[in-house]
């Protein structure tokens, strides 16, 4: 602990550490000290000159006012914020800032919860004393999420020091000198960085807004709702903006343990999905010849509840991870009610090899906020920008702190931090990693020892791999798997050798959690080897890949689009072709979900229902729901409820969500996270050979992880669109160049047309063909053999 | 971390890298690196500009910014703001001469603000603006540092001092 100094402000004391600026210490204090540039996350400006204040020191005074954001506290500082000098300068500082401001605060989004407007109102003079010109300064466009003001902009820098800083990606910058002065991209572009949206919360004016939520409300009309996340494993606090029945925008909460104070543009703008075309709004049934009809909810869940009952124990389940925990627990007790084994959320997974060793109560392995303490980090198969936003800045924290940052990928990342990157086809992964143990001295059993006695470590991978090791003794190692490693065909043996390698370091072995809930499923027992509670199951059902491989009579689907959130859709679909009924929860109504399903029940998606997710850090987080579900939607728990009561099911009979969260809660007492495998992984030979076949890479880009974000429209402005993009030097050899169209083959799953386009970061070996993506929903495994054919 | 104590590097692809400019402006170029600690290229960006603009004839385009960003491994929206803070880079084509008139204290207590008018009206030409048949640009400066000697101008590298309108006609008059 460091010595505390003792300085007095306004006449109270306060407690603080040497160093530390004035208004941190006020603002501690809860002493309100005027600012603009100042933001506790970001280097300090002290550029707005709203914060000066009176100090002095050891009796004697500072020689003139000094910024409260930049002056650093001494033992027996004694500072005055509302001395008639310091309110004079202070008013004098607004009187200037006002001067080029425009005073349309009527027409302006920011009104009502504008720093300025407030501070105006505080410190300003009823008359402007200021009669010449004011600046009016040309906006640009900075895309489909930032709506810009530039004249409102007062120059504080926050929106600059933020792309430096936290998004490590400079998009702004202040350009000109003087009057000229000018806050923007000078070139113009859209900004492209995923947590862009957080400058809108930083501008301390209306210079900055939201575009999706442009003059649809004033701030007073709003009322504010907690909420969580749906997309990532962080499960980031929302403020959820409603009026009267529509949620009008989305703001972060602050949580210092979770998501500090920013939240990711997906988790910001997402909710513009929930207003899409396409929404389904009331029961549909398949009639003769394919065409829907609109049916009462009692009607549908009795057909539904008698297509299921018989089934029996011939039922398949796939629910999406990104369910509540309710929905999952009660889905789960209806299949297993019925006597039938076969639910999974591990939508994604191919290889399901592993499942006997699995963890017992996956999790990140440390606490989010640890992340960014770690000294060694290793990053297996995982895209995490694109992933996990929010958890990238924390990589990034511990990168910048000195950390080291090793990535296993299967294409080469766009990072915003030093790393070292090691990136190689997916067979080639394993060796990687082998190659990494072998530097560790470690020789493996089972498959592992072919594959490290076959392999020659380089020189950086001996050095990540001592530095890992340094890392490991003083506790700060971490291991993570990420998405492309769940979707890799050899998941099981990447597991293993993660373990292993983790055994040498003493790093510990972290998960990612592919959507909001996927560790939730463990709890809740939304997996065939899992029963609430995480308890292992004595006779593990069928996997999401094995129910669709062995057809199942009746299939529910919950809250998933067959052809953009499974490992092989074209498998899925086949699969699902087969059943005699599908019975489809669902948010929207889809092509591919119409294709295959015979009912369509309307479900509360995101902010429409209460209930829980659990994030990469087991918190168990509860909300409630902010706005009511479209039309006929009715939250998920609700229809579990009385579908089990229909199907005569013991204990159906819920009054609130809170009640299935207590029930599930008291079976999850003895729940511990452990990630530790529970057998042996690394029996089995790899299903991927050296040889030299061509595979695909089935990344999820950022906006196509679910339905909901597939469907918000300013986030799908820029996203990206289906191509397959090639190592140049693959291509060459292939006779392909950018632009050419080309047919890409999977076996059964088969696409006519995509464009190519030539990546250096993509290996040999490998084509980047994106999965989420219109087009995609017509191929194969995520990650496996295709062949491309020029059209 | 703050974005002025740590530098932020944009790593530019070697082969891109080794072909930038000509091989005489990049051993200019890293004759300035040099003077600064290898993570701090960035800091090279004023010369870098400097030579670059005269490599191209007196003025800078996005792509010249662009390049020297992709050079110094810097984002080019740091280029772009030194590039517009300062007078002495011209984002526009300029005339074969530049004309700079002091416009600072010194100067325009000795004289300079008659310079200037002097300029406009003989010349047809606004400050920040080239005369129509391209033989100079007709800048207002800031302070240019020889105040003891007001009023100062300075066309290219060249420093005038104590300079009436007459004597800058004649100057002018010399240039080709």
């Amino acid at each position: 602990m460091t010595q505390k100094v003792k300085i007095e402000i306004d006449g109270r004391t306060c407690e603080a550490t040497p160093g530390e600026m004035i208004i941190a210490v006020a603002d501690r204090a809860g002493i309100p000290i005027p600012r603009f540039c100042y933001h506790k996350k970001l280097s300090i400006a002290a550029n707005c000159r709203m914060c000066l204040v009176e100090a002095e020191q050891g009796g004697r005074p500072f020689p003139k006012l000094v910024p409260a954001c930049a002056t650093p506290v001494m033992e027996g500082m004694r500072v005055q914020t509302r001395s008639a000098l310091a309110r004079e300068a202070q008013q004098s500082t607004l009187e200037f800032l006002l001067i080029n401001h425009p005073l349309d605060c009527p027409i302006c989004d920011q009104g009502g919860e504008c720093e300025l407007q407030d501070l105006t109102l505080r410190y300003g003079k009823d008359k402007s004393r200021y009669a010449e010109a004011k600046r009016v300064v040309k906006d640009e466009n900075l895309g489909p999420l930032i709506a810009t003001e530039m004249t409102r902009c007062i120059h504080c820098t926050r929106c600059v020091r933020f792309g430096a800083e936290i998004a490590g990606l400079r998009e702004l910058g202040a350009t000109g000198r003087g009057d000229h002065m000018r806050i923007g991209t000078y070139v113009e572009q859209t900004l492209g960085h995923e947590l862009s949206g957080n400058i809108i919360d930083l501008c301390p004016v209306g210079a900055l807004t939201a575009k999706p939520s442009r003059f649809r409300a004033r701030p007073w009309e709003l009322i504010q709702v907690d909420g969580i996340a749906p997309h990532d494993g962080l499960g980031s606090h929302l403020h959820l903006h409603v009026r009267g029945r529509q949620l009008v925008r989305v703001h972060p909460r602050a949580q210092e343990a979770i998501n500090e104070t920013w939240i990711s543009d997906r988790d910001r703008f997402s909710y513009t999905g929930l207003s899409a075309p396409d929404r389904l709004g009331e029961p549909m049934i398949k009639r003769e010849g394919g065409c829907w009809q609109a049916l009462e909810w009692q009607g549908a869940l009795q057909i539904a509840a008698e297509r299921i009952r018989e089934a029996g124990s011939e039922l398949g389940a796939l629910i999406a991870p990104n369910a509540t925990l309710e929905e999952m627990y009660l889905l789960q007790r209806l299949v297993r009610g019925l006597g039938a084994q076969a639910i999974d959320s591990r939508l994604r997974q191919q290889d399901f090899r592993g499942d006997a060793a699995d963890a017992s109560l996956p999790w990140l392995g440390v606490s989010i906020a640890k992340v960014e303490e770690q000294e060694g980090i290793l990053l297996i198969g995982s895209d995490i920008r694109q992933e996990q936003p929010l958890l990238a800045h924390r990589v990034r924290k511990a990168a910048l702190a000195g950390g080291l940052v090793a990535t296993v990928n299967p294409y080469r990342l766009d990072l915003t931090f030093p790393a070292i990157q090691f990136t190689a086809s997916p067979s080639g992964m394993l060796r990687e990693l082998a190659a990494l143990a072998k530097a560790l001295r470690k020789r493996g059993s089972g498959t592992l020892r072919t594959l490290i006695s076959e392999v020659k470590p380089t020189a950086q991978q001996v050095e990540v791999a001592e530095q890992l090791k340094q890392a490991g003794k003083r506790y700060r190692g971490l291991i993570l798997l990420g998405a492309l490693a769940t979707a890799h065909p050899d998941y099981s043996l990447l597991r293993a050798l993660a373990h292993l390698i983790a055994d040498a370091t003493r790093a510990k072995v972290g998960f990612l959690p592919a959507a909001a809930n996927s560790f939730g499923a463990y709890l809740a027992g939304a997996l065939p080897h899992r029963l609430p509670g995480a308890r292992p199951a004595e006779t593990p059902g069928l996997s999401a890949e094995a129910m669709l491989n062995k057809p199942r009579k009746v299939y529910l689907l919950w809250g998933l689009e067959p052809g953009f959130d499974l490992a092989d859709p074209a498998k899925a679909v086949q699969g699902l072709d087969r059943a005699d009924f599908v019975i489809a929860c669902t948010g929207y109504r889809s092509p591919a979900l119409e294709r295959v399903a015979d009912l369509l029940l309307p479900i509360a998606l995101f902010a429409e229902t209460s209930g829980t997710l659990v994030n990469a850090q087991l918190d168990w987080q509860s909300f409630r729901g902010a706005i009511p579900p479209p039309v006929e939607a009715r939250p998920g728990w609700k229809v579990l409820r009385v579908l089990g009561n229909l199907l005569e099911l013991e204990g159906f009979d819920y009054r609130s969500s809170e009640e299935v969260l207590e029930e599930l809660r008291k079976q999850c007492a003895h729940a511990k996270p452990n990630n530790d495998p529970r057998g042996d992984l690394k029996k089995l030979p790899p299903r991927l050979s050296n040889g030299d076949r061509l595979y695909r890479i089935g990344n999820v880009p950022i906006y196509a992880l679910d339905a909901l974000v597939r469907r918000a429209e300013p986030l799908q402005a820029n996203a990206e669109f289906l191509q397959v993009s090639l190592n140049p030097d693959q291509a060459a050899e292939m006779g392909l160049g950018a632009g050419d169209q080309v047919e890409i083959d999977q076996g059964e799953g088969k696409l006519a047309k995509a464009p190519v386009r030539l990546d250096p970061r993509i290996p040999r070996g490998c084509a980047r063909i994106p999965a989420g993506l219109s087009g995609s929903e017509q191929l194969g495994p995520q990650i496996g053999p295709v062949s491309l054919e020029k059209r | 971390m703050s974005l002025k104590s740590t530098p932020q590097t944009l790593p530019t692809d070697p082969a891109v890298r080794e072909n930038l400019f000509n091989p005489e402006i990049r051993a200019a170029i890293d004759r300035h690196i040099a003077k600064y600690p290898p993570e701090w290229k960035q800091s090279a960006v004023m010369p870098a500009l400097t030579l670059v603009q005269e490599w191209n004839g007196g003025w800078l385009t996005i792509e010249l910014m662009n390049e020297v960003a992709a050079y110094l491994e810097m984002p080019p929206i740091a280029v772009y703001e030194v590039a517009s803070f300062y007078g002495m880079y011209d984002l526009k084509p300029t005339g074969r001469h530049k004309v700079c008139v002091c416009n600072s204290i010194s100067c325009l207590l000795n004289g300079s603000e008659a310079l200037i008018e002097h300029v406009k009206k003989r010349y047809q030409v606004a400050p920040g603006e080239t005369t129509a048949d391209g033989k100079f640009t007709f800048k207002e400066v800031e302070c240019l540092g020889a105040c003891r000697h007001a009023p100062v101008v300075l066309i290219d590298k060249t420093y005038g001092e104590n300079l009436t309108p007459e004597a800058l006609d004649r100057w002018i008059e010399e240039l080709d």
